[in-house]
């Protein structure tokens, strides 16, 4: 009797989307695509948000002023990935790092190679690898991923309050 | 009860599909001049909450992206509820009844441009046995037609005449800007049909927004408002979730959250109700009480622009800004849920406090 149960049901489910940016956005990737990283300001507080939404998102203001930032920064925290995801084909382990990008004021994650896991700690510098120019597009996978300077650490006075 | 009133409120256009603009752009302005038009800050505001769907954006928790359009620092008390605004409307009026804080903004959005509204609508049924037929919304929606046909409870014509005064009506609202071309009832019922029986002219044209309200309890609502519109009555139902199970040609729920609400006291002058099919908002208007006398969806309603999550927060403002003007004393307005009308929410309003 019981091999005659139904135990389970599949029901695939499927949902296409066509995504729209805005506007604060197209200027961000519209960016990339020449391999520029901009951020936008807040025209309350002055801190440099990235990637941009198009609103300052602690007092709601639309954020107008572009500023370029570097491709180079400070990991404020990070993890160590030990599963495979089906959406991403990477060899095991590797780190995923919050990044403060040199002129911004928020950190972004990131993927973090060419580092030994037991390596990577808080105020490591990194900086990003790009793919060939003649491959970017309007999209941040013209960044392969960030690794080490091999720059002094950032001193954690210069992005306690990032973490 | 402590008295609460809507004080303020302020939408987008209604478009069929914004594609210049992100949820945060297209919430940002609309927070903002819900605001301004009654001298309020965020600073000022007690509770924030909002209503919108993850399945429309594709993207989970996408309403703490959304928070970025109002300012949320220093950290604000906020809420959201994955329902239309109408039940964010009404978090924030149980949390003013706590008496600890004075006001509430309430905030919704949807952007159905980005998929495919009616297979979204599939995605809210019974897992296991409807929601894998994938019937869609509009699909649903012309079973209770038929049902309420062949129980001859409406007609063909009584519909396209729902439709027929949504076109005219929406010529004047500026928040539908694409509104469709006004025709006649002939000229509606010569169309095709698009999902039996159910014509182009039945049916909703999803549109991108957002919507937002200020309430605010007490005293000082006069103070920021020249006429706040009370909340006399506001009351929300639910009807099984099985639409096999329910007499489509009926709501109970609609009757009950009416009842409850105020709604067959009389005396309603305008009413907004959130029908995205024609035949929908003649059974709201007989399970609601609304006679001849009603001037029901003066706006063009939810059939002239239907932005998904902001629909029902946006009947609550039309009607609340008829107090606003002067141009009413005692309106009503109502937002559903669900499959076939199977939640439903009213809130009356009254000029006088």
């Amino acid at each position: 009797m019981a091999e005659d149960l139904i135990t389970g049901i599949v029901c695939p489910i499927r949902l296409d989307y066509t995504i729209t940016p805005g506007k604060a956005q197209s200027r961000f990737l519209r960016g990339l695509e020449s391999g520029k990283l901009l951020g936008q300001r807040c025209p309350a507080t002055g801190k440099v948000y990235m990637p941009p939404r198009g609103s300052s998102p602690t007092h709601g203001l639309p954020t107008t002023e572009e500023v370029e930032v570097a491709d180079r920064g400070i990991v404020t925290t990070f993890c160590i990935v030990n599963l495979q995801f089906a959406s991403t084909v990477r060899e095991i382990p590797y780190v995923c790092a919050q990044i403060l990008l040199d002129g911004a004021d928020i950190p972004f994650f990131f993927v973090v190679q060419e580092v030994d896991v037991n390596e990577i700690r808080m105020g490591m510098r990194v900086e990003a690898v790009w793919r060939d120019p003649s491959e970017w597009g309007p999209t941040l996978e013209n960044i392969l991923f960030f690794k080490p300077t091999g720059e002094a650490d950032a001193p954690r006075e210069s992005y306690k309050e990032h973490v | 009860m402590r008295d609460v009133a809507v004080v303020s409120f302020a939408q987008a256009p209604n478009l069929r599909a914004d594609r210049e603009r992100n949820e945060v752009e297209i919430v940002m302005p609309v927070v903002r001049e819900a605001l301004d038009s009654v001298g309020l800050e965020q600073s000022d505001i007690g509770f924030t909450v909002s209503g919108s769907c993850d399945y429309l954006t594709g993207v989970p928790f996408s309403f703490v992206m959304a928070l970025d359009a109002v300012g949320a620092w220093p950290p604000i008390e906020e809420s959201h509820v994955e329902m239309d605004g109408a039940w964010a409307l009404y978090e924030a009026w149980v949390r003013l009844q706590h008496g600890d804080i004075d006001t509430a903004l309430i905030y919704s959005f949807g952007k159905t441009s980005l998929t495919d509204l009616d297979k979204v609508m599939s995605c809210q049924l019974d897992p296991y046995t409807l929601m894998p037929l994938w019937p869609g919304g509009i699909s649903l929606a012309g079973l209770q037609a038929s049902a309420m046909l062949a129980a001859g409870t409406v007609s063909e014509a009584d519909m396209a005449a729902v439709a027929s005064h949504s076109r005219e009506a929406a010529q004047g609202n500026p928040a539908i800007p694409e509104a469709e071309i006004p025709a006649d009832v002939d000229e509606l019922l010569s169309r095709p049909r698009v999902a039996h029986p159910l014509r182009e002219h039945d049916i909703a044209p999803s549109t991108d927004g957002a919507a937002a309200i200020v309430l605010v309890a007490g005293d000082r609502a006069a103070e920021v408002c020249d006429k706040p519109a009370w909340i006399r009555g506001i009351d929300h139902r639910v009807d099984t979730h099985a639409p096999g199970n329910r007499d489509l040609t009926t709501c109970p729920s609609a009757r009950m959250a009416g009842e409850r609400a105020g709604a067959g006291r009389g005396g309603i002058e305008v009413a907004e109700v959130y029908a995205p099919f024609s035949h929908q908002q003649l059974l709201l208007a007989s399970e609601l009480g609304l006679g001849d006398g009603v001037d029901l969806n003066p706006s063009g309603g939810a059939l002239a622009g239907h932005t998904f999550m902001v629909a029902g927060l946006a009947r609550i403002g039309e009607a609340a800004r008829r107090i606003h003007d002067g141009t009413a004393s005692r309106v009503l307005g109502h937002a559903t849920a669900g499959p076939c009308l199977q939640q439903n929410l009213v809130c009356v309003m009254e000029a006088g406090r």
